[in-house]
């Protein structure tokens, strides 16, 4: 085992609608560490977006420690927060969230420009080489409304990936997609952790799970279940298997 | 984020939206451009008004008595007659600041060459009078001082008693008219000048040594006015003290009293007529104002539809790693280009408008660089003012509730 990149301790969530306070997270203690692909389930309700807004520090916890990368986030502030997000944290969405009207290679540079580090050639190479990373270098120039769903949420797990981050946390990644390109998605995640990246991602669907390493289970705010996955399933090799659709199926 | 990628993210977004992001302009557009006209306009007959009373000198000093009361009954300003010569006298010896002074008396008369006549106001003053006003003659001489000593029967006429007298184009000098029945040799024609600012004409005079209009025609010992020129412009104040402390000894009355005379100076005339144009300039210049404020107004409602419209992208910037101040500044900044835009085609307007102003109307236009650089610098402020709020607004928003959004 790795080093620990998330790392949290009793965490508490507690939201205030109007007059009822809502316990979101009621103590929660995981570890998660380098190359890990974890699968957080629930059904909804469970706290696993409340817990997934707080490790992606998008929320702040009301008790409890948090370390991402050994840095202590429930101090921090909104800036400092934003800057976590950019450097160490890789967002994909269930609704892919890119920007409309705006090309594939323009959504996947969108966190380098929030990074004055990187100049404007290097950002164009590193996002060049992301969308290669996703198997979409040809279509860099398209735009959101000319890629098929999959193709979205490559582009966005490209541009999760492009400001070289900790972990890449997907909130119900393969949601919006059929079972085939969820195949093809989770394939990308595989290879990804493969290539040594870490991976949390949010799904209520348990054949999804299967292709993590490991299964964390949320009810009720509090983990009920947090297993070792015995023989993850192989994206690559299902693919392989499965017939391909004829024109007028798909 | 770096400013060059601002202007290239405020840039695409506000091309997306073309016809929005012109109609929001346009009340910047016309705002600007009413400003500068507005100003121009406002200038222009400012200038205009200044130039005119600048022709009569600038740096004139007119010294009238003070109305005469006879038992109680007041008469008309200047009716006094204490005014004399002992006091031209006086003043040019014992005022430094002054340049020239000449004092001044004014009949009417009828002038008659054959069968031709015609009445105007004949002056009598010394030959300084020429430099006091900065009158030019096209033909002949001005008499002098040796013509007023002996109350010589000469005169200097202008061109509308020329062209009365003895038709357009003549060149009577060493002609002979009469002046109530005097004779008169004309030595002189004074250059055309037109209407003054009160549309006087200037050319319907005749101008004759002082003691000649004074004895021969009106026959008095009194003097009517004086006209003093001070050395500088700058010297017109000290000028107008030198000649009260003057007059006021000489006339017996003491530092406290009232003085029975009344100086007046072309500085205060044209005082008098710019704070006129100048009132009228930020007048015009407050309404077009508002128009400008009402673009910015324009500019925050369509700012606020944007921020609303474009929730989701600000939540997706954010969770990506943008600060509140990353997207503050990139809000502030589509706002701030569409004013200074509209800033830069408001004034090319302006400029034109005025132009054609100008052109069509003939009125006097003046486009100052300080009209254009104030009404461009109000645009972007305004841009800033009314863009700050939308952009605040989008800059605290919550990345969740952001995400979220539909």
């Amino acid at each position: 085992m790795g080093e620990t990149i998330i790392s949290v301790k009793s965490l508490v969530k507690t939201y205030k609608m109007g007059d009822v306070e809502v316990h979101a997270l009621r103590g929660v203690n995981v570890d998660i560490v380098k190359e890990d692909f974890a699968a957080i389930m629930g059904k909804s309700g469970s706290g696993k977006s409340t817990f997934m807004n707080i490790i992606g520090c998008l929320d702040v916890p009301t008790k409890g420690q948090y370390l991402l990368d050994g840095v202590d986030v429930s101090s921090l502030s909104k800036d400092q927060l934003a800057a976590l997000r950019n450097h160490k944290i890789g967002f994909v969405f269930q609704s892919f969230n890119l920007l409309s009207r705006t090309s594939a290679l323009e959504n996947v540079e969108l966190p380098l420009l929030y990074n004055k580090k990187i100049s404007s050639r290097e950002m164009r190479t590193r996002s060049l080489n992301a969308l290669e990373a996703v198997g979409l270098a040809d279509r860099a120039h398209h735009f959101p409304n000319q890629l098929s769903g999959g193709e979205q949420q490559r582009v966005a797990i490209a541009r999760s990936l492009v400001n070289d981050p900790v972990v890449i946390l997907a909130d119900e990644p393969t949601g919006n997609l059929d079972t085939r390109t969820s195949i093809d998605v989770m394939g990308i995640f595989q290879k990804l952790n493969q290539q040594g990246i870490t991976i949390v991602i949010v799904t209520h669907e348990t054949d999804i799970a299967a292709f993590t390493k490991r299964n964390i289970t949320f009810r009720d705010g509090k983990i009920i279940r947090a297993i070792e996955v015995d023989k993850p399933r192989n994206a690559k090799e299902e693919l392989a298997n499965m017939p391909v659709l004829a024109e007028e199926e798909l | 984020m770096k400013v060059k990628n601002l202007l290239k993210a405020a840039l695409r977004s506000l091309a997306k939206n073309k016809m929005r992001t012109f109609l929001t302009m346009l009340g910047i557009i016309i705002g600007v451009a009413s400003v500068i006209a507005m100003l121009a306009i406002g200038q222009g007959s400012k200038q205009s008004i200044q130039a005119q009373i600048s022709t009569l000198g600038t740096n004139v000093l007119m010294i009238f008595p003070s109305a005469s009361s006879s038992g109680g009954v007041r008469m008309e300003a200047g009716s006094s007659q204490k005014m004399t010569i002992e006091d031209v006298t006086a003043i040019t010896e014992r005022c430094p600041s002054i340049a020239y002074i000449t004092p001044q008396v004014r009949s009417s008369g009828q002038l008659v060459n054959g069968n031709l006549n015609w009445r105007t106001s004949v002056y009598g003053v010394y030959p300084n009078y020429f430099d006091i006003k900065n009158l030019k003659l096209t033909s002949g001489s001005v008499f002098t001082m040796n013509d007023d000593r002996s109350a010589g029967k000469v005169c200097i006429i202008g061109q509308t008693v020329v062209t009365n007298l003895f038709g357009a184009d003549a060149d009577p000098v060493g002609n002979y008219i009469r002046i109530n029945k005097i004779p008169f040799k004309i030595i002189g024609i004074t250059e055309k000048k037109g209407q003054n600012s009160y549309g006087q004409d200037q050319d319907d005079v005749v101008i004759a040594p002082f003691s000649t209009v004074q004895k021969r025609i009106m026959a008095v010992t009194y003097i009517q006015s004086m006209l003093a020129s001070a050395v500088t412009e700058a010297l017109i104040p000290n000028a107008s003290q030198e000649i009260t402390d003057v007059l006021k000894a000489k006339h017996n009355l003491g530092p406290s009293e009232d003085p029975d005379f009344t100086i007046r100076t072309q500085t205060d005339i044209a005082n008098m007529a710019t704070a006129t144009s100048g009132i009228l300039t930020i007048l015009l210049a407050t309404i077009a104002s508002i128009s400008l404020l009402v673009g910015g107004i324009g500019i925050m409602n369509i700012m606020l539809v944007s921020v609303t419209e474009r929730t989701r992208e600000i939540g997706i910037r954010m969770s990506v790693g943008a600060r509140g101040r990353d997207v503050l500044l990139q809000f502030l900044i589509e706002a701030l280009l569409i004013s200074l835009l509209g800033g830069l085609i408001g004034v090319t307007i302006g400029v034109l408008v005025s132009q054609l102003i100008a052109n069509i109307l003939r009125w006097p236009v003046t486009i100052t660089i300080q009209s254009i650089l104030m009404s461009f610098l109000f645009s972007s402020a305004i841009g800033i003012f009314f863009g700050w709020y939308p952009a605040r607004k989008a800059a605290r928003l919550n990345p969740i509730d952001a995400l979220r959004y539909e």
